[in-house]
């Protein structure tokens, strides 16, 4: 098993020197650092020396990927690759193209996040598994259509709607809890449950929709069968056999979950006002701090890995068949 | 009329042009005819597809693009003069929808504006009152004939769209039951209580509704802002049909551009195996590795900037708008092909096992035939269900993107874009909630028939992912 992480571990690691080729091209060779200062500085009025030193300050002003001038090691590590990019490694994510330490900012704004993402993502599946399981236990009655027609009907609307929806019916028509905002803490949960319930019922129609497929894949299964024979009621049948046995195609599904959790959240923090780092993305992206952008892409690249390994690893936890080769 | 064709356009048309070379080549083909028809049978599917192609008809009016001819003017004979706007055959259809602009908000079907304004009256003294709008209604002298006026319009719009598609329908029909069986009485009987090949009792209610709603429409939009004006006071009708194009075009351009990639490095990885397929697994798990949105972000910021940087390139607003939504495409398309790329590469090498395959290679023809008379048309069907499947998420992921500023030109008629710039008219006091409206309505029912219709292709062309139920 450690010997299995370890390699899984060190075959992440050409896949995010790939990640960090990428934005580094992305970054750095297709825009010049020359275009990027005249973006920040203005177009026409600016001088070149405004540029210089706007270079300088960021530390762009170094030659790309080789050093000529310098000796030594220092031909390599004089450089905008190595200064910007291989120390992304280290988690050492500089300074914001506005001056500020990233790292900081991103240890200041993980917490926010996590608040919402976790319940989210805990909550939702819980509330969606169990539909689902509802929905199979109905199958081919007049319910099970009547749910699949609306989760279809669900799944054809904007995520946009059900943000902008929630805020006007709960927010503002009912004055159950505030529009947006954050607080840290136990009084911060008024701010809290709107997104959360907002994030859930959006992927509902979606999720249960999934679900109740490889919920039906696996009730014409033959040991479905043999628990049926036994005697065994549908709900035991449903809830400890089908439901033990559909773990890995779930766990399949929640990994194409996690990253949409990303992109989820970035639009949620933004519309609910959450200082989380969904909304530091959006922020940077509006500002064109390509910096801070930089790090939000190696740093999204590194949690979805992290995500696959974990998918892996529990796969031997609810099967014990699955073995590491 | 000077026309002129802007990039999307040409592919847009293009597209369209190999749909139809793809029709006409499957009709001649019973295997490719047989899931088609399986799809017809689908009254889900046929009202679906009558909903798309309604759309379809107004973004490829929308997509013909040309100069208008100005008016003659005197004493400069012979030579014609262009506007230096460009605009589409659809602007010409809607006529005064375009030009009718109002000074601000106005609610849907108002005769007055949203806000009070200072009005002089004609003997000198001025009250504070909300002003007359000066298209919507306006044919009306007192406010209260408003409710009559609706009904008797839409009720005409409505009977002349009734006869029109009793002319349309009742030929077909007629061909059908003389095909079929000889009486024509009978026939239509049966076809309408769907006991003919394929069930039309569906379809035909599906489009009679789509022809009452269009006649309606067109029957009350030169006459009232059915649903409303937005803050410069531009009709939001128009604008909404206009984002139709938009929509329609994300969702099949970045398909066009996602295709090659996936095929390609699908079916190398797949039959080759070795260190292709090691390297084209590499790059679509590394591409995979970085979260979209990021990607398309960052892919945008540059397109920014390089824009910024080039701005004599661009000749016009419609054309840097235009350049942007394609590069929205090929951005997207770029990010985008890992997902099928996966699952072709898992169909290729589960294929160059198979005993044709082997037989093929036994035989001595070369790879590219192989994989082009051989490998090609048995993934097709998979390239199929993705091209559909794909089509609503990206009609969907318009908007969001817009919302982030990173979709498509501010300038350009969107989904997205009416959403991001009537998100902040809710906090208002009484709330403007009619442009919001529109542009989910719209994008709900695009994306529910894209959906629907998606769902029975793929049960049509992949048996085996058919729920059990």
């Amino acid at each position: 098993m450690i010997s299995y992480i370890v390699r899984r571990v060190a075959y992440a690691i050409p896949i995010l020197i790939g990640v960090n080729v990428i934005t580094f091209v992305l970054f750095f060779v297709v825009n010049s650092p020359e275009d990027m200062a005249r973006l920040h500085l203005g177009q026409r009025r600016v001088t070149q020396d405004a540029i210089e030193k706007w270079k300088a300050d960021r530390g762009y002003d170094r030659p790309l990927i080789w050093n000529a001038e310098a000796h030594g090691l220092k031909k390599f590590s004089e450089t905008i690759f190595f200064h910007n990019s291989v120390r992304l490694f280290m988690f050492d994510f500089g300074q914001s193209d506005s001056g500020r330490d990233i790292g900081y900012d991103i240890s200041q704004r993980m917490w926010p996040s996590l608040a919402i993402a976790i319940p989210v993502f805990a909550v939702g599946l819980a509330v969606t598994i169990t539909l689902a399981l509802i929905v199979a236990f109905f199958r081919g009655t007049y319910i099970d259509t009547w749910a699949v027609v609306t989760c279809v009907a669900m799944m054809a609307i904007s995520s946009l709607f059900y943000i902008i929806g929630g805020q006007f019916l709960v927010g503002k028509l009912l004055h159950l809890v505030p529009i947006s905002g954050f607080e840290p803490g136990f009084v911060g949960a008024k701010f809290i449950v709107l997104p959360v319930v907002v994030g859930i019922v959006g992927s509902l129609g979606g999720g249960i929709r999934w679900y109740r497929t490889i919920f039906l894949e696996e009730i014409n299964k033959d040991y479905v069968r043999t628990a049926r024979a036994k005697g065994l009621s549908e709900r035991a049948v449903l809830y400890v056999h089908v439901l033990r046995n559909a773990l890995i195609p779930i766990l399949t599904g929640v990994v194409v979950v996690l990253p949409s959790l990303f992109l989820g959240s970035l639009i949620t923090e933004a519309f609910f006002g959450i200082p989380g780092l969904g909304s530091y993305t959006i922020d940077a992206i509006q500002r064109q701090d390509f910096a801070i952008l930089r790090s939000m892409v190696f740093l999204g690249s590194v949690l979805y890995i992290l995500a696959l390994l974990l998918t892996d690893i529990s796969y031997t936890i609810v099967d014990p068949r699955v073995r590491f080769e | 009329m000077k026309f002129t064709l802007l990039t999307t356009d040409v592919l847009f048309f293009g597209l369209i042009i190999a749909a139809g070379a793809y029709a006409w080549y499957a009709a001649g083909k019973e295997h490719l005819r047989a899931p088609w028809r399986e799809v017809a049978k689908n009254s889900f599917a046929t009202s679906a597809a009558a909903v798309l192609l309604t759309f379809l008809i107004i973004a490829i009016l929308d997509s013909v693009h040309f100069y208008p001819r100005l008016d003659q003017v005197a004493g400069d004979r012979g030579k014609a003069h262009y506007a230096t706007e460009v605009i589409s055959l659809f602007d010409r259809v809607v006529g005064r929808l375009r030009s009718q602009v109002e000074k601000t908000y106005s609610a849907p079907f108002a005769l007055t504006a949203f806000s009070k304004e200072t009005i002089e009256l004609q003997d000198g003294r001025s009250v504070r009152d909300y002003p007359r709008l000066r298209y919507g209604g306006a044919h009306l002298s007192e406010a209260c004939e408003r409710g009559l006026d609706i009904a008797r319009r839409a009720l005409g719009g409505a009977l002349w769209a009734i006869a029109i598609w009793l002319c349309i329908v009742l030929p077909i029909l007629y061909w059908h039951a003389r095909r079929w069986t000889r009486a024509w009485a009978l026939a239509t009987r049966s076809e309408i209580n769907g006991g003919g090949l394929i069930p039309f009792r569906v379809p035909l209610a599906v489009t009679a509704g789509i022809a009452v709603v269009v006649g309606v429409c067109a029957a009350l939009a030169p006459y009232y802002h059915i649903f409303g004006t937005d803050k410069v006071g531009i009709d939001v009708f128009y604008q909404t049909l206009k984002s139709i194009r938009t929509g329609l075009i994300i969702g099949t351009l970045t398909t066009l551009v996602m295709l090659p990639f996936a095929i390609v490095m699908g079916i190398t990885a797949g039959y080759f195996r070795g260190w292709i397929d090691d390297v084209i697994q590499y790059l679509y798990t590394t591409l995979s590795s970085i979260p979209g949105v990021l990607l398309i972000a960052a892919a945008a910021l540059i397109l920014e900037v390089y824009m910024v940087n080039h701005a004599d390139e661009f000749t016009s607003l419609v054309v840097r708008a235009d350049l942007r939504l394609l590069a929205l495409c090929v951005i997207l398309g770029v990010t985008s092909w890992t997902g099928l790329c996966r699952v072709l590469r898992g169909e290729a090498m589960k294929l160059r096992e198979m005993d044709f395959i082997e037989a093929a290679r036994a035989f001595g023809v070369p790879h590219t035939t192989i994989i082009l008379r051989h490998m090609v048309p048995n993934i097709m069907h998979i390239v199929m269900i993705s091209i559909v499947l794909d089509f609503s998420a990206l009609v969907l992921a318009e908007a969001v993107l817009s919302y982030i500023n990173i979709g498509v030109d501010p300038t350009m008629e969107s989904w997205g874009n009416m959403i991001n710039s009537a998100r902040l008219e809710l906090a208002r006091e009484p709330v403007v909630w009619w442009s919001l409206l529109a542009a989910f309505v719209f994008m709900f029912i695009l994306v529910l028939a894209a959906n629907l219709f998606a769902d029975a292709v793929r049960d049509a062309f992949d048996p085996r992912l058919r729920v059990i139920s």
